[in-house]
């Protein structure tokens, strides 16, 4: 196997903040020693709630936050300092596509000339091979020469996270690092947006990074999977494998509560306490608090992310002699 | 809370502290007492010798350093003009100046508030269009337009009302109402729009929705909300209580502050235009702070943050 | 399922909704009966929220409502506030999507609560505080006595979302309508309030209407199902029959939109096509443009929502009873 096309090695990042008027600003680990691995034409999913860290993740793999720890290469090199030469000239090469499409774009250009906008900038070709280009770009996107034409206001939701996708392709990037990319976007609009990446994977060879709070869909698009909660990578592995079979008690939990038409009537393990709360981060394993199945130890030592046979990589006192806690105690 | 306390104590002395630097500035650059004072004609000797007994000729950062080690005692000067005690002189003015500002106060208060309410309440009715031609009106006629306009109509044309001086309750009438209806249309228009803001929130929905008849819905619900915004525009013409009548006192020459503002300025008398300047500051940064608390009071959402929860 | 056994607890007849000149609803029918839960499932537009809040007098004035809303055979659209009043929040309680703003900042959330309790109970003073502290444990906040003082904004969205399970408790209502009670909450907190929703329900015999874009959640919650396009309902049945093998071609198409949780990956099947705007629907069928089962008579009339199989009905010229329906004897 060749070296991944980017990899992240113990991230951290921390946030200050201050709570109401009155409050002494506190320290809060957002991410906190997270590491990753993306390969060329694959896609590793990322999935947590609200508060763990993912969307982080996502900005400081691409050099978009400073890490207060750990590093980042890319093709074996260090991403170079946000802001200089070598990073915009990086950046061409790893595009973001955000949740929200309409506040990606500029409302008072065309859909076409946005998408043009890198090829211009980074002077790429004639003027004639750029207007090429883009044609060639809107089309891969499923997008008309007519539509090109159009103001973002005129489009659709899912027509307008086309247009953003486009114009994340037009600097020919390897990585494209995708934030809730169909959340806001109505179900039958999302599985056209869905297929769209999974295609524009396999004809470009794109490396994704796919943060989503959505199991259905990260499972759709993603080859492996990293589960997050508070900042931690909780498990790890093939993405089949893990949402068939999770081995850490979060990912069952996060599994059973996904809502699927064709899963009802299963038993559900509804997990008691409020999403965690990263300025109040427990002692021991994280999620010993709202764990069904945690014991002693888990209250006092925080758990190794450590590899399980078959590829998975599992952050559970519990799960470290292969069983899987949360099947057997259901 | 305390921390809040003295922070917010330090800011406003650093506001006074730059209001009274400015005035001070302002007025050494735009002319010069002793020449005005003596006029221009006054030999030589008497001005250099009116300069000396002033300190006008130390250097410019002396007379600074004086003045303000002299205002942090709560010295204020005397005028340069008759020699009286500066802050005497002003606040022999206060009461004129009070006696039309609070009753326009309560104008506004009781005009404007209740005005923007039913404004919003009844949106793009008859009464809504009144309001917000009249709070346009407000914001763009200047008060001494308004104030005249008021004369040539109760005074020139009616012959109801005198049209200046200070002689009987019924010569307050005309400029108090000058500088109520204008803050009334501008608070109007302030507790109209955040009326509507409030009312579009789906807290006010939910009222609905558990059975709270609209009028309650309005009282309990939106009013408190609403409230937040207006507070500051409340703040702030309350704390212009002192100073905000300085053009509507010279339309009617009524004895004020105002006026003994606008005639000290004139003549530059230093000491009695500090004085003033360093009163309005300070009623200013009162109500600021005033307002703060305010909002600390309606809105558990600044006051949390010491408190558990998520 | 007790449909037509006795009067339906509500009925919506015809119902529709005008938003400046434009049809955004465009006459529903749909009969709530006493104590099941329907699930009404549909894209973002599709009118499934403006159903109630025009049922229940909830919209804006601008919105011109008409048609029939029954609570009992007691007509509701059109009768003055003070007859609404007794209705919202006694007889139907409705909660929304976000609960954190869907709540008042600035007022205590047992004020809000007991607001309720005064209103529908004749509760006061100490009463009303201890019967909030009791909804607050029924419906599983921690610390109950402690948050009744607290604020909207002390407390997570799972946690407010309980609170206005229980300001819509305290009136002992007869239907509680639920509108994307969870889309703003993080999974594993969706699947609490789903479960309180359905231990709720169990224990006080309501019927509940869950409004939802998600067919997971409704799939999860629900007897029967409605599915909604473009201002109209396209199919109505047993929520089992629906989600196997449903009848209308969108509700077809958004199951096969959905990404399988489990079993082989497939390649999606997405409904090509965009939803059409309600100032400028096709002709005919809303759904025609982009369904893969049109035929030019699609393109001409409105197709009727009607009975393909008893208790199952679908608004499609095409659609007919599936095979396995008369097997399965649905409704039984």
């Amino acid at each position: 196997m060749t070296a991944p096309l980017l990899e992240a090695d113990a991230l951290v990042r921390l946030y200050s903040t201050r709570r109401g008027l009155f409050g002494r600003p506190t320290t809060v680990q957002a991410v906190d020693g997270v590491s990753l691995a993306i390969e060329k034409g694959r896609t590793l999913g990322l999935v947590g709630e609200s508060g763990s860290g993912k969307s982080t993740t996502g900005r400081l793999v691409l050099g978009l936050e400073r890490p207060d720890g750990g590093r980042v290469r890319y093709r074996g090199v260090d991403l170079p300092a946000p802001g200089s030469r070598d990073w915009r000239r990086l950046r061409a090469r790893m595009q973001m596509v955000f949740q929200d499409p309409l506040g990606a774009l500029d409302r008072r250009l065309p859909i076409a000339l946005q998408v043009r906008e890198p090829l211009d900038v980074h002077g790429v070709g004639s003027a004639s091979e750029r207007a090429a280009r883009t044609a060639e770009l809107l089309a891969a996107v499923g997008l008309g020469v007519h539509q090109g034409q159009r103001y973002p206001h005129e489009l659709s939701g899912g027509q307008r996270q086309r247009a953003v996708i486009a114009r994340a392709l037009a600097t020919g990037p390897d990585l494209l690092v995708c934030d809730e990319p169909v959340s806001a976007l109505d179900v039958s609009i999302q599985a056209q947006v869905v297929n769209l990446l999974v295609d524009l994977q396999a004809q470009f060879g794109l490396g994704m990074l796919f943060i989503s709070h959505d199991l259905k869909v990260v499972r759709q698009v993603s080859h492996r999977v990293a589960v997050m909660y508070l900042g931690r990578i909780v498990e790890e592995g093939e993405a089949d494998a893990v949402f068939a079979a999770p081995a850490h008690p979060y990912t069952a939990a996060l599994v059973s509560a996904s809502p699927h038409p064709a899963r009802r009537g299963r038993p559900r393990i509804i997990l008691a306490g409020d999403p965690p709360n990263p300025a109040a981060r427990p002692a021991g394993c994280a999620f010993h608090p709202r764990c069904p199945v945690a014991a002693s130890v888990c209250r006092v030592e925080s758990p190794a992310l450590l590899p399980l046979p078959g590829g998975r990589h599992v952050a559970c006192h519990l799960a470290q002699d292969g069983a899987q806690p949360l099947r057997a105690a259901v | 809370m305390l921390r809040f306390l003295l922070l917010r104590s330090g800011r406003a002395l650093l506001t006074v502290a730059l209001v009274v630097t400015f005035a001070f500035v302002v007025l050494r650059l735009s002319g010069d007492p002793a020449l005005l004072i003596m006029s221009v004609d006054a030999p030589p000797e008497a001005i250099a010798a009116f300069r000396r007994a002033w300190g006008l000729d130390d250097p410019i950062w002396q007379q600074y350093l004086r003045y303000f080690g002299a205002i942090a005692q709560g010295e204020l000067g005397q005028s340069m003009r008759d020699g009286r005690p500066a802050i005497e002189l002003v606040a022999e003015r206060i009461p004129a100046t009070l006696a039309l500002t609070l009753p326009a106060l309560l104008i506004k208060l009781g005009l404007g508030i209740p005005a923007g309410i039913y404004a919003a309440l009844h949106r793009d009715s008859a009464v809504d269009r009144l309001v917000m031609v009249a709070a346009v009106a407000g914001f763009t006629v200047p008060s001494f337009v308004l104030g005249l306009v008021l004369v040539l109509v109760f005074s020139v044309q009616l012959g109801w009302l005198p049209s200046g001086g200070q002689d009987g309750w019924l010569h307050a009438v005309l400029p108090t109402m000058t500088l109520g209806i204008g803050g009334a249309a501008v608070l109007a228009r302030f507790t109209r729009s955040a009326m509507l803001e409030v009312l579009g929130q789906p807290y006010m929905r939910t009222a609905s929705a558990k059975g709270l008849p609209w009028r309650r819905a309005v009282l309990s619900h939106a009013l408190p909300n609403a409230a937040i915004p207006t507070v500051t525009i409340v703040g702030f013409m309350v704390g212009s209580l002192i100073a905000g009548a300085v053009v509507v006192e010279s339309v009617f020459s009524w004895p004020g502050v105002g006026r003994l503002l606008v005639v000290a300025v004139s003549n530059r008398d230093l000491a009695v235009v500090q004085c003033i300047l360093l009163l309005v500051a300070v009623t200013m940064v009162t109500a600021n702070f005033v307002v703060d608390l305010m909002y600390g009071l309606l809105d558990p959402r600044l006051r949390s943050g010491a408190k558990g929860g998520h | 399922m007790h449909r037509n056994q006795e009067a339906p607890l509500v009925e919506i007849r015809g119902l529709t909704v005008d938003f400046d000149g434009v049809r955004a609803l465009h006459g529903i029918d749909l009969a709530i009966a006493r104590g099941e839960a329907v699930g009404i499932v549909g894209e973002s537009g599709c009118g499934k929220s403006v159903t109630w809040l025009a049922a229940l007098g909830l919209l804006p004035a601008r919105a011109r409502v008409s048609g029939s809303v029954r609570l009992q055979g007691r007509e509701l659209l059109g009768v003055p506030p003070a007859v609404l009043d007794e209705v919202r929040g006694r007889r139907i309680a409705m909660i929304f999507q976000d609960p954190a703003s869907a709540l008042n900042p600035v007022i205590r959330l047992g004020r809000q609560v007991g607001e309720a309790l005064a209103l529908h109970r004749g509760l006061g003073g100490a009463a009303i505080r201890a019967e909030a502290r009791r909804l607050f444990e029924l419906v599983g906040i921690p610390d109950a006595s402690r948050r009744l003082d607290a604020y909207p904004h002390e407390l997570s969205g799972g946690q407010n979302q309980r609170v206005m399970i229980a300001m819509a408790l305290a009136g002992n209502p007869d239907l509680l309508v639920a509108d994307e009670p969870t889309t703003a909450l993080d999974a594993t907190i969706q699947a609490q309030i789903l479960d309180l929703l359905t231990l709720v329900r169990r224990e006080t015999g309501m019927a509940l209407v869950l409004i939802s874009h998600d067919l997971g959640v409704i799939a999860e919650t629900s007897d029967r199902v409605c599915v909604m396009y473009a201002g109209r309902m396209v199919e109505a049945g047993p929520a089992e029959a629906v989600f196997d093998e449903p009848l209308h071609p969108y509700a077809q198409g958004l199951l096969a939109a959905l990404p399988p949780l489990d079993g082989p990956r497939r390649r999606l099947d997405p409904i090509p096509g965009t939803v059409p705007p309600p100032g400028n629907l096709p002709p005919g069928c809303s759904f025609a443009p982009r369904c893969p089962r049109r035929v030019p008579a699609c393109d001409h009339v409105v197709p009727a929502l009607s009975e393909k199989v008893p208790g199952w009905a679908a608004a499609c010229i095409r659609a007919h009873g599936p095979a396995m329906a008369d097997r399965r004897a649905v409704g039984a």
